[in-house]
């Protein structure tokens, strides 16, 4: 392994690593209070915080990032630039969002409360995964 | 609301946000969990590494939680294991015909003010609050 790529695979253990604990302290990763910001009769707003305090930052930090011609340890940037809004999309982000407010897990605090050994958290990431593999082999049968 | 409920979820957001600033500015890549899980099931090759590290820091994030404040990870949701695996299913199979999930489409997405993202991410939030209304 050459040392850009150790560089690179330390980033992100740390990125990890931080991006983990900030979902903890933030709440995300209790199902509960999850449920309770999709909740309208009885709101608990605290979430939405976690939205502004993560776009704040990045907001800020995005275009001031993308001045360089390149990222540190890398000849080109990674970033989608797609702009068609396609079925696939807004299908795909709906059944997200059912699966996000049934569960009250989103990937992320999946995969970060693995450490609870949790049995619902399990089968959160096991069933997670086995739906990521059915779109793969379902897709060319998809006529949009 | 007392300065507590709103303090936490913005420290915690902040720290999100600087994970997903790291990965930007070292390695040129968008923080997208459900996309990096996704891309990650395919063989490994030394090029894609990256992503299985960053899953091993997301998980040892969460053991060191674990071990130091466990109530931040526990789970009080009424819901049972027939519905947390159908939503683990819909959640896989969404967010890779969607091409993303919170992070990618919610943080990364809105951040750089991509069209896409802004509507992938009112797609799930209304979809979601839809769920949670019927379930209560």
């Amino acid at each position: 392994m050459n040392s850009k790529i150790i560089k690179i695979n330390s980033v992100s253990f740390f990125a990890g690593f931080i991006f983990a604990i900030g979902l903890a302290i933030s709440g995300m990763t209790q199902p509960q209070k999850v449920i309770g910001f999709l909740n309208f009769s009885d709101w608990d707003p605290s979430l939405l915080f976690v939205m502004v305090g993560a776009i704040c930052v990045h907001m800020v930090a995005y275009p001031l990032v993308r001045k360089r011609s390149s990222p540190l340890f890398d000849v080109q940037w990674h970033v989608p630039d797609r702009k068609d809004i396609t079925s696939r999309l807004i299908l795909g982000s709906a059944l997200f969002g059912l699966g996000w407010g049934l569960g009250g897990f989103c990937p992320g605090p999946g995969l970060t409360t693995l450490a609870t050994g949790d049995l619902r958290t399990i089968i959160f990431v096991g069933s997670m995964i086995v739906g990521m593999i059915l779109f793969k082999k379902t897709e060319i049968y998809l006529k949009f | 609301m007392n300065l507590e409920q709103y303090l936490s979820p913005l420290i915690g957001g902040a720290m999100i946000g600087v994970a997903v600033t790291m990965m930007l500015f070292f390695n040129g890549r968008v923080t997208g969990i459900s996309g990096i899980v996704a891309a990650s099931l395919a063989k490994p090759t030394q090029e894609g590494l990256w992503r299985w590290i960053f899953l091993a820091g997301l998980i040892c994030g969460g053991v060191f939680i674990q071990l130091i404040f466990p109530d931040l990870l526990v789970n009080l949701s009424d819901r049972n294991l027939t519905q947390i695996a159908i939503a683990g299913l819909l959640v896989g199979y969404g967010t890779v015909m969607g091409s993303g999930c919170t992070s990618g489409h919610g943080v990364c997405g809105i951040s750089r003010l991509s069209v896409r993202s802004i509507i992938a991410t009112l797609t799930f939030m209304f979809f979601g609050f839809l769920i949670v209304q019927v379930l209560s």
